[in-house]
C-alpha cells in the first residue's frame, strides 16, 4: 500500500483505522491534502468540508479509543454530488436557482453514510439538475477529466467521477437517470453503480425525473461499490418507493471467478456505433471472464434503438412537473422587484434556471401538453413497457448482460455543446437500463489508444446487485492489466 | 406529430412560466424541431396492445400508520424564504383589491 492513505481503498481505509494502524484524523487530513493539490486542476468540489470532516474523524477516533462500534466506514472520507439533501453547506443541484438553500434535513443516504462511520469532505460538481452528460451544464464551475484535463469528466455526476479518479476521496454518491453514475464512472476510470430502481432510498435527493432516478456509489474498486452498497440499501419509511426486500452482504457474494455464470451479449451494443478501440476492450473483457469459467452467449435487446427518444420523453416530461416547485416562493433565488406573481414566477425561473435545464422543461411541457400527450408521452411509455420486456426475455438466457458503458471515451471539453441532440445520443447504452429499472454498473476496462479509461458495463436482474458485483470482482481480480492513476498533481 | 413553431414554443414556455427572447425562441424551434423528429422514431412501433409502464417496478398502494410525528418547526420552514414576516411566507399581491 502506498504511505499516503489517500491513494488507499475504503475497505484499506476502514481496515487500516478500525486496527488502529492509522488514524481516522490522519486520513481526512491526507485527503483535505490531496484535495489543497490536486483540485484547483480537477474542480471536483464546489464546496469542501474541511473542519467538520476533521471533527468527523476525531469524533470516529474517540469512539474507537473508548472500544465502541466504529461501523462499516469507520474514517473513510466521501464526497456527495450536490443533489444530496444535507444540513450541512448547501444543496445547490449547481443551479443559480438554488445558490445559498440550506436543507432543513439530511438525506437518508446521508444519515447512514454518517451512521457507518463515513466522513464527509464536501460537496461535488455535477450538470445542473442533473441534467447532462459531461457536467458542462454545470452553473457554478467546468470539472476536468483527471487523466487527461483537456477532456470532459462524463456527467452528470462528473464531479464525484473525477474526485474519485483524482484520489480526492476515498469513494462518492451520485445519482443515476440515464447513466449519470456509469458514463462518468467509465469516462473516469471508477466503477459506478446504478443499483434497481428502488433499492436505495431517494428520500432527499433532489428529484430530476422520479421514476428514473436512483442513488449509488462511485468507488476505485469492486469491493468498494460492494460495502457502500451494504451501508446504502434498504426499505426507508420517508420513500414508498423503496423496496422492502432483504438486502444481505454484497461483500459475502464477491468470488474470484466466474464458474457457472452465464453472459449475455447483446447484440444491438456491438454495432458500428462502437468505437472500434472501444469493441476491442470490451470483447478482451469477455475473454478475461470466459478464462474465469463464464459461459457466453448471445443475446438480444431489439428495442435498444428506440430507447434514446424514449428516455428523453419520460425525463423531460417528468423534470416539467418536479421542477416547477422553484418559484421563488419559499426558498431559493426570488427575482427582484416583480409586480406580481405570475412576474415572480416567470422571471425567478427565467434567470435562475440554466439552457439545458429550460430546453427540458420546455420539451416536457410540449410532451405532456394537450393534443400532444398521447403522441409522445403515452406512446413513450408503451415502448418503454416493450424495452423492459427485452431485458426480462434476455435474461431468461443469462445471469448478466455485458457491453459497453459508452461507445467512445471521454470527449473534449465544448465538443458536443452545441448540438444538444448528439449529447443525448452519448447516453445511448446507458439509458434503457433506467427505463427497465434494473441495476447496471461500469467498470475499467484499460486505456483506448488516446489514453483515457474504457468502461465495462455489467447489468443484472432486478434486485441482483450480488451478481453483477460477483462479475465484476472476478474481472477485476483476473483482467490482466493495470490502470494505472492518472497523474494528476 | 410535426414540426413545432415559433407559436408553439411561446405556448410551451407560457405554460412553463419561461420568458424567452427573440433569438431564444429562434434557437429553440430549430433545437425542439429536431428532437423531437428524432422522436418520431417511435411511430416505427405498432403499441396498440401494448399497456404503458408508469414505473418499472410492479408496486401497489404503500401504507403506513397515521400516527402524529413531528414536523419542521415554523422558523426552520422559513430559514431558506426569500421574504417573509417570521410567520408566513411573503410574495407580491396576488389580487387587486381596490
Amino acid at each position: 500500500m502506498s504511505a499516503e492513505s489517500y491513494a488507499w481503498t475504503a475497505h484499506e481505509i476502514r481496515d487500516a483505522v478500525t486496527s488502529g494502524a492509522v488514524s481516522a484524523r490522519a486520513v481526512a487530513e491526507s485527503y483535505l491534502a490531496r484535495i489543497e493539490a490536486c483540485d484547483q486542476k480537477v474542480q471536483a468540489y464546489v464546496d469542501v468540508w474541511a473542519e467538520s470532516a476533521l471533527a468527523q474523524a476525531d469524533a470516529v477516533d474517540a469512539r474507537l479509543a473508548r472500544g465502541e462500534d466504529v461501523g462499516p466506514l469507520a474514517g473513510v472520507p466521501v464526497g456527495l454530488k450536490d443533489l444530496f439533501c444535507t444540513k450541512q453547506g448547501f444543496t445547490t443541484c449547481c443551479s443559480k436557482i438554488l445558490k445559498g438553500y440550506r436543507s432543513p434535513f439530511d438525506a437518508t443516504v446521508v444519515e447512514r453514510l454518517a451512521d457507518a462511520g463515513a466522513v464527509f469532505l464536501g460537496k461535488l460538481n455535477m450538470d445542473e439538475f442533473a441534467m447532462g452528460s459531461s457536467t458542462e451544464n454545470s452553473a457554478v464551475q467546468v470539472t476536468r477529466n483527471p487523466w487527461n484535463l483537456a477532456c470532459v469528466p462524463g456527467g452528470s455526476s462528473g464531479g464525484s467521477a473525477a474526485a474519485v479518479a483524482a484520489d480526492e476521496c476515498a469513494f462518492a454518491l451520485g445519482s443515476d437517470t440515464g447513466g449519470s453514475i456509469r458514463q462518468p464512472a467509465a469516462c473516469c476510470g471508477c466503477v459506478g453503480l446504478k443499483p434497481t430502481y428502488g433499492r436505495v432510498s431517494r428520500y432527499g435527493l433532489v428529484a430530476f425525473a422520479s421514476s428514473l432516478d436512483q442513488v449509488g456509489p462511485l468507488t476505485k474498486d469492486v469491493e468498494d461499490c460492494a460495502l457502500a452498497m451494504n451501508v446504502l440499501s434498504g426499505r426507508d419509511e420517508r420513500d414508498s418507493t423503496s423496496a422492502d426486500l432483504p438486502v444481505g452482504d454484497f461483500t459475502a457474494a464477491l468470488r474470484p471467478d466466474a464458474k457457472g455464470l452465464r453472459i449475455g451479449l447483446p447484440k444491438e451494443y456491438f454495432t458500428d456505433a462502437l468505437g472500434a478501440d472501444m469493441r476491442e476492450k470490451i470483447e478482451a473483457a469477455v475473454s478475461a471472464l470466459e478464462g474465469q469459467g463464464a459461459e457466453v452467449v448471445e443475446v438480444s435487446l431489439p428495442h435498444t434503438e428506440y430507447a434514446v427518444a424514449v428516455y428523453y420523453i419520460i425525463c423531460t416530461a417528468e423534470a416539467s412537473a418536479n421542477l416547477a416547485r422553484f418559484d421563488g416562493v419559499r426558498y431559493g433565488h426570488r427575482a427582484a422587484a416583480a409586480a406580481d406573481v405570475e412576474e415572480l414566477y416567470r422571471r425567478t425561473k427565467t434567470e435562475g434556471f440554466g439552457p439545458e435545464v429550460q430546453r427540458r422543461i420546455l420539451l416536457g411541457t410540449y410532451v405532456l401538453s394537450s393534443g400532444y400527450y398521447d403522441a409522445y408521452y403515452s406512446k413513450a411509455q408503451r415502448v418503454r413497457s416493450l424495452i423492459r420486456k427485452d431485458f426480462l426475455d434476455a435474461f431468461e438466457q443469462c445471469d448478466v448482460i455485458v457491453g459497453p458503458t459508452s461507445p467512445t471515451p471521454a470527449f473534449r471539453l465544448g465538443e458536443k455543446t452545441a448540438d444538444p441532440l448528439e449529447m443525448y445520443l452519448s447516453d445511448i447504452y446507458t439509458i434503457s437500463i433506467n427505463l427497465a429499472g434494473i441495476p447496471a454498473m461500469s467498470m475499467p476496462c484499460g486505456l483506448t489508444e488516446s489514453g483515457l479509461p474504457a468502461g465495462l458495463q455489467i447489468m443484472g436482474k432486478p434486485f441482483d446487485e450480488a451478481t453483477i458485483l460477483r462479475v465484476g470482482y472476478a474481472y477485476e481480480q483476473n483482467r490482466g492489466l493495470d490502470m494505472g492513476r492518472p497523474a494528476v498533481a | 406529430m410535426g414540426k413545432i413553431t415559433k407559436q408553439d414554443v411561446e405556448y410551451v414556455s407560457g405554460l412553463a412560466h419561461l420568458t424567452l427572447d427573440e433569438e431564444t425562441k429562434e434557437r429553440l424551434v430549430g433545437e425542439l424541431s429536431e428532437i423531437l423528429g428524432y422522436m418520431e422514431k417511435l411511430n416505427e412501433l405498432d403499441t396498440s396492445n401494448i399497456e404503458p409502464t408508469m414505473h418499472a417496478l410492479e408496486m401497489t398502494n404503500v401504507y403506513r400508520e397515521d400516527k402524529v410525528q413531528p414536523s419542521l418547526d415554523r422558523e426552520t420552514a422559513l430559514m431558506n424564504a426569500p421574504d417573509s414576516d417570521g410567520e408566513y411566507f411573503l410574495v407580491p399581491k396576488i389580487l387587486d383589491t381596490e
